[in-house]
């Protein structure tokens, strides 16, 4: 009873999340508004952590398997890929490195020197 | 066989998860980086279709449920952003500056590359959305003029590279504050990074998942800048 109620929050978010992404006219997926929203209600305590808590984190668990097939699609665009494969890979990796370097150090040094400040 | 297991509803998840547990199996046994579950279990998926010869589309049309939890899956990402909101509030400012400066450098970073390639407009624009979440990416895309297919691989090869070396690169760039850590994974590799990040612990998955929403909307809103440069 407990996990199928969670299941339904969940799944009921999702298509709230969807009903948002059809009529505002903005790139922004179904996903990203159901994670607004839900995190919206357990802030406001509309939707409390025990009615999602399981479930959630069940689905948290097993979320790097729902990449696979997306992945796999690869396959199917590898020919349109190869006139500029290499382009795409060196980009996207030393893209990937700079980016997480960058916003790691700087997020890292202003929670540093905000705890300095409170210290002093 | 080969037509049972292609118009088979179930070959498609049962492939994908079957090698997804031998990749964490084999992950328990080494610990090299590139034995990551997600790397094996796509490797292992792809040789299977190779070999047997089903394709691409009679896999999908089972997997596809699997993609399907995908959604219920990122709203779900609230959760743990709530169990931290006491740490998010608390470094609101840094949270904030900290993602913004790395959508500014993804984007100036694929910029220079794209000039050193000497990629044209269509090209580049079909780059541009490669750090954010596949379902924002697939949109701004689309809004740009690009080549959605080759975004959405750009974005698959950078999620599944934070997945395996997230966790490395923050350590070679001395980035050891766990909320920083998260912000940086879900920053630069979207859900893919996430994934990982919430293996390495709560506050960085928390943090990442903050990261995979703000950053794809500050992605949207800045491209129309960077779209024109090329």
């Amino acid at each position: 009873m407990k996990y199928i109620l969670q299941f339904e929050i969940i799944i009921a978010i999702s298509l709230i999340g969807e009903l948002l992404n059809r009529l505002i006219p903005l790139p922004i997926p179904a996903s990203i508004y159901g994670m607004v929203i839900l995190f919206t209600a357990l802030c406001t305590g509309l939707i409390k952590l025990s009615a999602v808590k399981e479930t959630g984190k069940f689905l948290i668990y097993i979320m790097p398997m729902m990449f696979i097939p997306a992945t796999v699609g690869l396959l199917e665009s590898w020919s349109i890929m190869q006139n500029f494969l290499i382009a795409i890979i060196v980009i996207s990796l030393v893209s990937t490195v700079i980016v997480m370097a960058l916003t790691g150090r700087i997020t890292q040094f202003i929670i540093n020197v905000k705890n300095k400040e409170k210290k002093s | 066989m080969k037509e049972i297991l292609g118009n088979s509803l179930f070959f498609g998840v049962g492939i994908s998860v079957g090698t997804y547990l031998l990749g964490t199996y084999i992950k328990k046994k080494c610990n090299f980086f590139l034995c990551n579950p997600l790397l094996l279990a796509i490797t292992m998926t792809i040789a299977t279709l190779l070999l047997t010869g089903i394709d691409y589309q009679q896999y999908n049309n089972g997997a596809k449920y699997l993609s399907y939890l995908l959604t219920p899956a990122t709203v779900a990402l609230a959760i743990p952003l709530y169990e931290q909101v006491k740490l998010l509030k608390k470094n609101m400012t840094a949270i904030l500056i900290g993602i913004a400066s790395g959508v500014l450098t993804s984007f100036i970073s694929i910029f220079a590359m794209a000039l050193l390639f000497k990629l044209n407009h269509t090209e580049y624009v079909t780059l541009l959305p490669k750090s954010i979440t596949t379902a924002i990416g697939i949109g701004l895309s689309e809004e740009l003029n690009g080549y959605v297919a080759i975004t959405v691989s750009a974005i698959m090869i950078t999620g599944l590279f934070g997945n395996i070396a997230g966790a490395g690169i923050c350590r070679l760039f001395g980035i050891k504050h766990p909320v920083a850590k998260g912000i940086a994974i879900g920053t630069a590799t979207h859900v893919m990074g996430t994934a990982k990040a919430m293996e390495i612990g709560e506050v960085e998955g928390a943090m990442s998942s903050l990261s995979v929403a703000v950053a794809g909307c500050m992605t949207v809103a800045a491209a129309i800048i960077f779209e024109g440069l090329i």
